[in-house]
């Protein structure tokens, strides 16, 4: 199943170029920015999740000694109606910048609604302390059925949301879409096996280490800085552009290095802030930095909601019918990424007859945001289940089964296109084949506690999109690699790598730079599993014109004609006279003589990008008399097309599934009765620590990418997709109970024995 | 955050005036890991923070039959100091628990005991071992229980201008043992669900002579249960009666739901973790 081509450098395990710079601290974060003269900012937050500004009072603050500008919305430019694409997810300006300073409504707790800059943090704080807001609290929503009650507070003023084309009645429904395929009555008609349950899991945070952060200068020829952590610094650009009212091309986004996003770091927060702070203090640098109760409470989280799911079995074990409907809270504004779950709903299996219906709710918290493979851990949840207790029902081989009904090349997915060539089957094979399923599993170890083992399947689409890449070649052979992507994961050696194998050079003589937004061509996210695909695509590119440019130079250098030259294995030679040849690195250095620098560009709008399946086997031990679960050993299978640098890709492996894992069991936004979140710190918040996981063991499945030149899929986001499913199943297999709410934590286990135990 | 001084003491005299003068608006500070995230976090404002750990009778850790430790001692110091491992081992189970190795190497017992959340793992280990807080101030010294110090979440006894010296640990008699466990879904950096402490001494016969079960995270305070005492004194240490300790406890407890788990998970633990601790206990006052 391994790709068969050779490769020099593809495949092989190169030390990171930044390494250096990380484990030594000497990288610069976003927190890490020191300007001179730069002033620090602090944010006035709604202490209420529903409430209306009746009034702010900022004058104290204002007359604070070191206090040199204060802001409320009212300095928000006013911004467009409009939606534009951000890669993964859209954004409405208007709603934007009312979601990143609050105009009229504080829509959920944390929601800004003025801030300071001030000669220290010190001062800025006690200024933001000193400023009265006259609230009007309202009645907060914090559930998808509570904000769909007829009687709900509307939350977003003058919202009408679309329900199937028609204006929806109900406030705070964000939108209402169905797909459909097949007849679906006569599915279930046709059905002897149906089952149907609902799946209800808790927000969760990507929990990034990293707060959100943002230096800004706004100049007095209205240019503006800004220096941020960001998992794209053009989406920054844009966001900044839309909110602050301004050209494009009036603003430069510096990235710094990125402590995690996983989806959470494509929206701006605090930059635009820092812009109008820099402008009103007459264009000194503002620095703002968020703590991780801001974190919790005002970034973007993945949706918490509910899939109900109702799957119908023939006598053969085929599943020939599907609904599905699936309600996402979206928070204080539309845009949860409930499409995105539609569209991985069914994605799996090859189901003849489905319907999904999609909700966007609005709901007093913080404003979604993406999420590694956002929506689909939710989906999977469901209907892994239910394919488990089909299989136990049935008496079916879960692998079996899955493989009996896998979606493959020419399926079509439940949102309507038809797969192109994919690698579930494989994926699920190498699970049925892996170490891990065929070992025993010693179900009563005699500990008093006992064990189970789960299996669950996933997938993601993945995006391509655009990328740039420019190249120049040094006098020594090394090659400059400037790139748009910022790095979260390994990309830039992951990058450099592929421009490295066409150039026939090592790795470490590729040397990667992630640059500002005025130094390379427009870069979408890193995001969507798309960076090490699409801008390893605009390597590539960029590597191959490298090459001609090159090839022009060598037969410029042996006065042959250009087509005589031949470039194989690193080295240019002459087709007819086996005397001429020069490596790369020879002819990088008559570069200078022969006609000056040499360099080279990249770029791609990748419009398809082939998705990712993943299946992960999961064991775990349980205290039963204290609900008490350890995950005793898990084991991640993917297809991953080709890795490029496999150790990165086990990283992703392994840190979806590990993030899968807390979301299974015991992370969730605990909600109190006023809307607001009682455990917004990593002490409560409870994600799991090294001491609470086993090593994750993977397995890479390498069905090649037809869409890339090295047969890359995206590795980021399948990994989190499977894990709540997997533990699941696990949590039944040991004890015989089957949890339907994540997270399935040991108060739930206990609940659920004593209600099973009567 | 409100701007204070800091004062670091070098003398009981030292911490005794800085208290005197600022009352309410000065606190002790050892290891700083309840106290720094609590001002950081805005929860209450202070004038002075004094430092007591330069100050020599903050600092004793004396093994002589009964242990003395001082309220500056860390956590790492005591459970790594040999002599205090072997008489002590129900209270290495709080220490070793409490946070991770930073943490441990800073916080110490007496600012667990002096921040007074329920949840403070140390506290009911060390009523169940009969320890004395010794009590200091400008106006002079006076001796509380553990059980009796903590009145309420993050209130004691200690009046303005008092604070702790020392708590002292009587010699654990002949057939003593003790044992803590808590509950965390997770396996460190937690705060407890549920914790329950438990000491038991065995006549020479093997019957119960006295057992102490104190439980944290299930009231406003520490819970000190003295009905068990009552059941068990004068029984087996057989699993029957454990349980039915465990059955005392699961009723007598008054915790709350909230983020960190409900009231049924809660008195469901109290029982688990009441007749597991006793067990343990019982094993290690046979053995030593
Ligand atoms: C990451 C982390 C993990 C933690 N994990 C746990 C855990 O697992 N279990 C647990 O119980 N706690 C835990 N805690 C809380 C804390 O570490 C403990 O309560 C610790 O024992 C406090 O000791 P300290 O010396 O740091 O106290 P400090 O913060 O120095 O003081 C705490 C309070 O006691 C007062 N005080 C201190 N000494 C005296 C004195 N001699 N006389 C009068 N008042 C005094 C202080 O003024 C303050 O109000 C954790 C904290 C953190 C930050």
């Amino acid at each position: 199943m391994v790709a068969t081509q050779e490769y020099k450098v593809i495949g092989t395990r190169p030390i990171r170029h930044d390494g250096l710079d990380k484990v030594t601290g000497r990288a610069i974060y976003g927190a890490d920015v020191k300007l001179p003269g730069m002033l620090y900012g602090a944010v006035l937050r709604s202490p209420h999740a529903h409430a209306r500004i009746k009034s702010i009072d900022t004058s104290a603050a204002e007359a604070m000694a070191g206090v040199i500008a204060v802001m409320t919305a009212k300095d928000m430019p006013e911004a467009g109606d409009e939606l534009v694409d951000l890669g993964e997810g859209a954004i409405n300006f208007s709603h934007a910048s009312d979601h990143i300073m609050a105009m009229n409504k504080a829509k959920f707790k944390g929601h800004p609604v003025a801030a300071v800059a001030a000669i220290s943090t010190n001062v800025a704080r006690e200024a933001v302390a000193a400023i009265k807001v006259d609230w009007e609290v309202l009645k907060s929503v914090v559930t998808v059925d509570e904000a769909m009650a007829p009687d709900a507070p509307a939350i977003v003023d003058g919202w009408v949301g679309d329900d199937l084309g028609e204006k929806s009645p109900l406030p705070n429904v964000g939108s209402h879409f169905r797909h459909e395929f097949g007849d679906i009555e006569k599915g279930f008609a046709d059905s002897t096996t149906i089952i149907e349950h609902r799946y209800d899991l808790a927000m969760v945070h990507q929990g990034y280490i990293e707060p959100h952060n943002g230096t800004a200068i706004w100049d007095q020829d209205d240019r503006v800085r800004v220096w941020t952590s960001t998992q794209g610094s053009f989406t920054v650009r844009t966001q900044l552009a839309g909110v602050l009212q301004l050209d494009e091309s009036r603003i430069k986004v510096i990235p710094t290095e990125i402590g995690g996003g996983f989806g959470g770091k494509i929206p701006i927060y605090v930059e635009p802030l820092a812009a109008i702070l820099s402008k009103k203090s007459g264009g000194k640098p503002v620095r703002i930095l968020m703590d991780r109760a801001d974190v919790f409470e005002a970034s973007g989280p993945t949706p918490g909601g509910w899939v109900s799911l109702k799957l119908g079995v023939n006598d053969d074990g085929k599943i020939i019918a599907g609904d599905a409907d699936i309600r996402f809270d979206a928070g204080g504004f539309p845009g949860s990424p409930v499409g995105a779950a539609a569209m991985c709903m069914f994605s799996c299996y090859d189901i003849p007859n489905t319907r999904i219906d999609g909700w966007d709710i609005i709901v007093n918290k913080p404003k979604t945001a993406a999420y590694r493979a956002p929506g689909s851990t939710h989906v999977a949840y469901a209907i892994e289940s239910i394919v488990d207790e089909i299989c136990e029902k049935l008496n079916l081989d879960p692998v079996q089964f899955r493989l009996d009904n896998a979606s493959k090349e020419g399926t079509r997915r439940g949102d309507g296109p038809i797969f192109p060539r994919i690698g579930n089957i494989e994926t699920v094979e190498a699970a049925r084949d892996s170490a891990h399923w065929n070992s025993p599993l010693d179900k009563n170890p005699g500990n008093g506690k006992v064990r189970g083992r789960g299996i669950a399947s996933g997938y993601w689409f993945n995006v391509g999109l655009k990328s740039s890449v420019n190249l120049s070649v040094n006098t020594d052979g090394t090659v400059m690699l400037i790139e748009g992507s910022t790095d979260i994961g390994g990309s830039r050696t992951s990058i450099a790598m592929q421009a490295a194998e066409v150039l026939g050079i090592s790795a470490e003589d590729v040397i990667p730079t992630v640059v500002d937004t005025d130094s390379v061509g427009y870069t979408d996210v890193t995001g969507g599993s798309r960076t090490t695909y699409a801008t390893g695509f605009a390597a590539y590119k960029a590597a191959q014109s490298l090459i001609e440019e090159l090839t022009t130079r060598a037969s410029t250098i042996w006065d042959i004609p250009e087509d005589e030259v031949g470039f194989e294995d690193g080295k240019f030679s002459s087709k007819t006279d086996p005397e001429l040849s020069m490596t790369f690195k020879e002819l990088a250095g008559k570069l200078n003589e022969t006609g000056g620098p040499v360099s080279s560009t990249g770029a791609v709008d990748l419009e398809n990008a082939g998705g990712g399946f993943a299946v992960h086997i999961c064991d775990l031990e349980i205290d039963p008399e204290t609900g008490k679960t350890d995950v005793i050993r898990y084991t991640a299978v993917q297809d991953v097309g080709k890795a490029i640098h496999p150790s990165y890709v086990e990283g992703q492996m392994q840190g979806g599934s590990v993030q899968g894992i807390g979301w299974a069991l015991n992370e969730e936004y605990f909600m109190n009765d006023d809307g607001q979140m009682a455990n917004s710190s990593y002490l409560d918040y409870r994600m799991p620590t090294t001491l609470d996981l086993p090593e994750i063991e993977t397995v890479l499945v390498e069905v090649p990418n037809p869409l890339h030149p090295f047969g890359v899929r995206g590795v980021g986001e399948p990994p989190i997709v499977p894990p709540v499913a997997a533990v699941a199943n696990a949590i039944h297999d040991a004890l015989g109970i089957r949890l339907r709410q994540a997270p399935m934590n040991p108060g739930r286990i206990l609940e659920a024995l004593k209600e099973n135990n009567g | 955050m409100h701007p204070f001084d800091f004062v670091a003491a070098t003398s009981v005299a030292d911490v005794n005036s800085v208290l005197a003068q600022h009352g309410n608006r000065a606190r002790p500070l050892v290891g700083g890991t309840d106290l720094l995230v609590q001002l950081r976090g805005g929860r209450f404002e202070l004038d002075a923070v004094v430092d007591i750990k330069s100050v020599p009778e903050a600092n004793v850790l004396e093994l002589n039959g009964s242990l003395k430790m001082g309220s500056a001692v860390p956590l790492a110091e005591f459970y790594e100091n040999q002599g205090v491992r072997n008489a002590y081992p129900g209270l290495i189970d709080c220490a070793e628990l409490v946070g991770g190795i930073q943490i441990q190497s800073r916080a110490s017992m007496a600012g667990n005991l002096c921040n007074a959340t329920p949840s403070g793992d140390t506290i009911c280990p060390m009523i169940v071992h009969s320890a004395q807080v010794h009590i200091t101030s400008a106006k002079g010294d006076r001796t509380v229980a553990v059980e009796d110090f903590c009145t309420g979440p993050g209130r004691t006894v200690l009046e303005d201008g008092e604070w702790v010296l020392d708590i002292t640990f009587p010699a654990p008699a002949s057939g003593f043992g003790a044992a803590y466990e808590r509950f965390i879904p997770r396996n460190e950096m937690d705060i407890a669900v549920v914790g329950v402490a438990s000491s038991v001494t065995l006549d020479g016969s093997g019957k119960i002579a006295d057992a102490r079960v104190a439980l944290a995270a299930v009231g406003p305070t520490p819970v000190f249960i003295r009905d068990i005492t009552a059941l068990l004194v004068g029984k087996e240490p057989t699993e029957e009666n454990f349980v039915a300790a465990g059955k005392i406890a699961h009723d007598a407890v008054s915790p709350i739901t909230d983020m960190r788990g409900t009231i049924e998970q809660r008195r469901h633990l109290s029982g688990v973790l009441t007749r597991r601790t006793l067990t343990k206990a019982a094993e290690r006052a046979k053995a030593g």
